[in-house]
């Protein structure tokens, strides 16, 4: 066994970080567990897709990809362009689904909502782009050696690095931006929030633009590394949830931490035991901190 | 004209054998509030036990007992039963959403098992030659289809009689009691773990029943009849038909398979086959949209329970006896 | 003290189900620079009716006027950018927060200068406080943690504060230095609207006082009036539910 899988699971975990930050987020702010973070990943891709191949051929040019990377500019600029899509779509789905049933006032059957609405937001993936999986580029990319017998290519790197970026931003946002402020409030105490003059609706407006942005972000990341198909998010969601509910929910580097344990494990746990087992680490790593420990690492809140 | 039977056969086969994994998510979800997520695992680990015990051997692969189909059907009401009170034991005690991501998590493993250890499940081949119920008349399609229907027809009877007597007996009531208020029922001394790990393995039992009613009168069973897409058709099911409610687990089965029916028809008559796959997963959006809609619309359901505070405080003011 | 009208109360309705209203057409009214009083039995409605004027409880009629202005309708987020600040009973300081993120966010109204500088008047008014600027809320006493909420409401420099009993679960001692320590601000101009149970210290302090029960008015008299009549007493401190109207006052 040689120390490859820390750096798959490290390249793993910090997608999967990225999208249990949303999914923490949206979580403790909205309090309910919401099945569609997944699928929200996956439309991140396909968004980013579309675009990148739209302006691709909207150039007369040929694109030569940037510099060791697999992928040119109109990938980074549809990336951009689609995490702003995608958070309007988890708005959207607010608007038109959870929002309305948050003031019946009903957790469990928002839950069910999201679970349904999962299903059909991966169909309606598999029904415009069937369920081949497909690719940002066919730049084949080949894996440099780090030291102790480590392989690791340009690509993972780069999202390693981008990973890191979006983390550490999001963390100065939530600790030293009021709007960060006010999200903490808002996931404590929405009722204290209001009667120290937040906008509840404004905030949960925030927390779904910006978990589905950061789902856009993993979701491009996991396209670019692995492949982009209509379950690609779905398939991540049980490592989310371990990873969001192991971090403690509500904690943007709990989140992190989850991701990174989620994905080491995963990988070791491949390399003992073969891939077709992967998901059901992940939830050996749920029920264990669901028995032990349920409020996670850095808990805030039960 | 025969073609229409035997449609209709199978259309109600399907739709019965639906809602006995209805009947025994409403004893979970219904009268006890455990969010199963995980439907789709239990009717597997029937199937498959039930398969197992009734199928000739095959080479390279675990089970083949030849055993008659009764105890198929009770094998598979066992092993879903002992799973589910396995999967309870451990979990039952975390909260609502907590529970959900559980079972869900349970499921998918199930699943995974299921594809993965060829030499337990047949991998991703499945199981075939499952032994068929009146497999004599098989000649006589007419008479085929009328003796299964008729089967499940009676075995479902059975089940919502039996589900019913529960729901109304005091151990139903002690059921409802935990789900509304937990530390009063407690206060009264039923333990509410107890009742509801009886709870859960009860309905895991349905939903296994199921799971080889169905098995055997496909013939075939494969990991990827047992998909979430499935657990969300059967709470689809039980919320229209209305939760809580047992004639609403048995119409919401029957409505929702209905529908579910009719818009595969419209997708094969709208696609041309070789996309039919495609349809397959406009359809399952179709589905989705509808549940968002009735929760949206009308949660409670077709046959929605009402919330009663007592059978002498109805609209008017007459004073208990 | 001044004739001044600054917070008014007329005919509300108002419950938490549009059909079950708890308080039934309650008025009160509330000058500037006083300390008005609600008292009354338990389920009279004194939080629901402060809770209504904040926003938090629907109004099915009557008019909420803060300083001439009609607040009726003015959403809950909003209340604190007219001027009126609530303390709520219980939850009032966000607990995972420190002292110091806690008056920052409920300063947040206010340009960040001024903000600053309220932030250490309420270090001056309340020492305690100081000491554990760092500390997270959930960390501190239960009487620190009520200096915290009152400073949390003064914050934004309101023109009134609504407390609901800011004396629960406080001890004695501590119940007289909270009650001295709202005789203070209001000293410094703070209108201040008080609902409790602990009708002694209340009255202590207080300019007049209403008594509500059953969701409707009772009495309203000044505060030594009150403080010193037998019929008051019996209501409150004997736990009857209903009153004569209309007492003579001396």
């Amino acid at each position: 066994m040689t120390l490859q899988f820390l750096a798959d699971g490290l390249v793993m975990g910090a997608m999967t970080g990225l999208g249990a930050i949303g999914l923490t987020l949206t979580y403790s702010i909205l309090r309910f567990a919401n099945f569609t973070h997944g699928d929200l990943i996956s439309w991140g891709a396909y968004f980013t897709l579309v675009l990148a191949t739209l302006i691709g051929a909207a150039l007369t040019h040929d694109l030569q990809p940037l510099g060791p990377f697999s992928f040119g500019w109109p990938v980074v600029v549809a990336g951009v362009l689609a995490m702003l899509l995608t958070g309007l779509l988890a708005l959207l789905l607010d608007y038109v689904l959870f929002g309305r049933l948050r003031r019946r006032g009903n957790a469990i059957v928002m839950v069910i909502a999201s679970f349904g609405a999962s299903l059909a937001l991966r169909s309606l993936l598999e029904f415009m782009f069937t369920s081949e999986p497909t690719y940002f580029s066919r730049e084949l990319q080949i894996a440099f050696p780090v030291g102790a017998g480590i392989r690791i290519t340009p690509d993972q790197l780069c999202m390693l690095g981008l990973a890191g970026v979006l983390v550490v931003a999001m963390h100065l946002l939530l600790t030293r931006s009021h709007i960060g402020r006010a999200m903490r409030a808002v996931s404590e105490n929405p009722a204290l929030a209001r009667v120290v003059g937040i906008d509840v609706a404004a905030v949960i407006r925030t927390t779904w633009l910006i978990g589905g942005a950061l789902a856009c972000a993993a979701g491009v990341m996991l396209g670019l590394t692995v492949q982009i198909r209509p379950y690609m998010g779905f398939d991540l969601l049980l490592p989310l949830f371990a990873a969001a509910i192991l971090g403690g929910i509500g904690s943007v580097p709990g989140a992190i931490a989850g991701g990174l344990i989620v994905g080491i494990a995963e990988s070791a746990g491949v390399q003992l035991i073969g891939a077709n087992y992967r998901a059901a680490i992940a939830f050996l790593l749920l029920i264990a901190v669901l028995l032990v420990k349920p409020t996670g690492l850095f808990g805030v809140r039960d | 004209m025969l073609d229409l039977v035997g449609y209709g056969a199978f259309f109600l086969v399907t739709a019965l054998s639906y809602a006995i994994i209805c009947l025994g998510l409403n004893i979970q979800w219904g009268q006890t509030g455990l969010f199963n997520v995980g439907v789709a695992g239990f009717v597997a680990v029937g199937a498959y036990t039930s398969a197992l015990l009734t199928t000739p051997p095959a080479a390279a692969r675990f089970g083949g007992f030849e055993l008659p189909i009764v105890a198929g059907w009770i094998g598979a009401m066992i092993g879903a039963g002992f799973c589910a009170g396995l999967v309870g034991a451990v979990t039952l005690r975390l909260r609502a959403d907590y529970l959900a991501i559980t079972t869900f998590g349970i499921a998918t493993t199930i699943q995974l098992v299921a594809l993965n250890t060829q030499g337990l499940t047949g991998g991703p081949f499945g199981i075939g030659f499952i032994p068929r119920p009146f497999a004599a008349l098989a000649e006589r399609p007419l008479a085929f289809s009328t003796a299964n229907l008729a089967l499940v027809g009676v075995v479902t009877l059975i089940a919502f009689v039996a589900v019913e007597r529960l729901a109304r007996s005091p151990w139903g009531r002690v059921l409802r009691a935990i789900r509304e208020d937990e530390t009063a029922a407690a206060a009264l001394g039923k333990n509410p773990n107890l009742y509801r790990l009886q709870a859960f393995v009860l309905g895991g039992a349905l939903m296994g029943l199921a799971g080889a009613v169905q098995a055997h009168f496909i013939g075939f069973i494969a990991p990827d009849n047992y998909v979430p897409a499935l657990t969300f058709q059967v709470w689809a099911m039980l919320i229209v038909g209305g939760s809580g409610n047992n004639r609403g687990a048995v119409v919401g089965a029957v409505v929702v398979w209905g529908l579910w029916s009719l818009t595969g028809f419209a997708m094969s008559a709208i696609f041309p086959p070789e996309q039919q796959a495609r349809a397959a997963a406009l359809q399952i959006v179709a589905i989705g949209v509808m549940l968002a809609v009735i929760l949206l619309v009308r949660p409670r359901g077709l046959l929605g329970e009402r919330k009663t505070v007592s059978r002498y405080v109805e609209a008017g003011d007459e004073a208990p006896p | 003290m001044t004739d001044a009208e600054i917070l008014a109360a007329d005919r509300l309705v108002a419950g938490y189900e549009p059909d079950v209203p708890i308080i039934r057409g309650v008025s009160i009214v509330v000058h500037r620079g006083e300390i008005v009083v609600i008292l009354g039995p338990n389920g009279a409605g004194k939080s629901t009716l402060i809770k209504a004027i904040a926003g938090l409880v629907p109004v099915t009629a009557g008019r909420i006027r803060l300083a001439g202005q009609d607040i009726t309708s003015v959403p809950a987020h909003r209340i604190v950018h007219q001027g009126l600040a609530f303390v709520p009973q219980t939850d009032n300081v966000f607990t995972a927060m420190t002292v110091d993120e806690n008056l920052e966010l409920s300063g947040h109204i206010l340009p960040q200068a001024r903000r600053r500088r309220q932030i250490e008047a309420m270090c001056d008014l309340f020492p305690d406080l100081a000491a554990q600027r760092r500390s997270a809320a959930g960390r501190l006493s239960g009487g620190q943690r009520q200096m915290l909420a009152i400073a949390r409401g003064l914050m934004i420099e309101p023109v009134v504060l609504m407390l609901d009993e800011p004396s629960a679960g406080l001890s004695p001692k501590l119940v007289q230095s909270c009650f001295a320590k709202l005789a203070e601000i209001r000293q410094s101009g703070v209108t201040i609207l008080l609902v409790e149970q602990n009708a002694r210290a209340a009255l202590a302090i207080g300019d007049r006082a209403y008594v509500l029960a059953d969701g409707q008015n009772r009495h309203e008299a000044a505060a030594e009036a009150l403080a010193s009549d037998p019929t008051v007493a019996r209501l409150y401190l004997g736990g009857m539910a209903a009153a004569p109207q209309g007492e003579a006052n001396p």
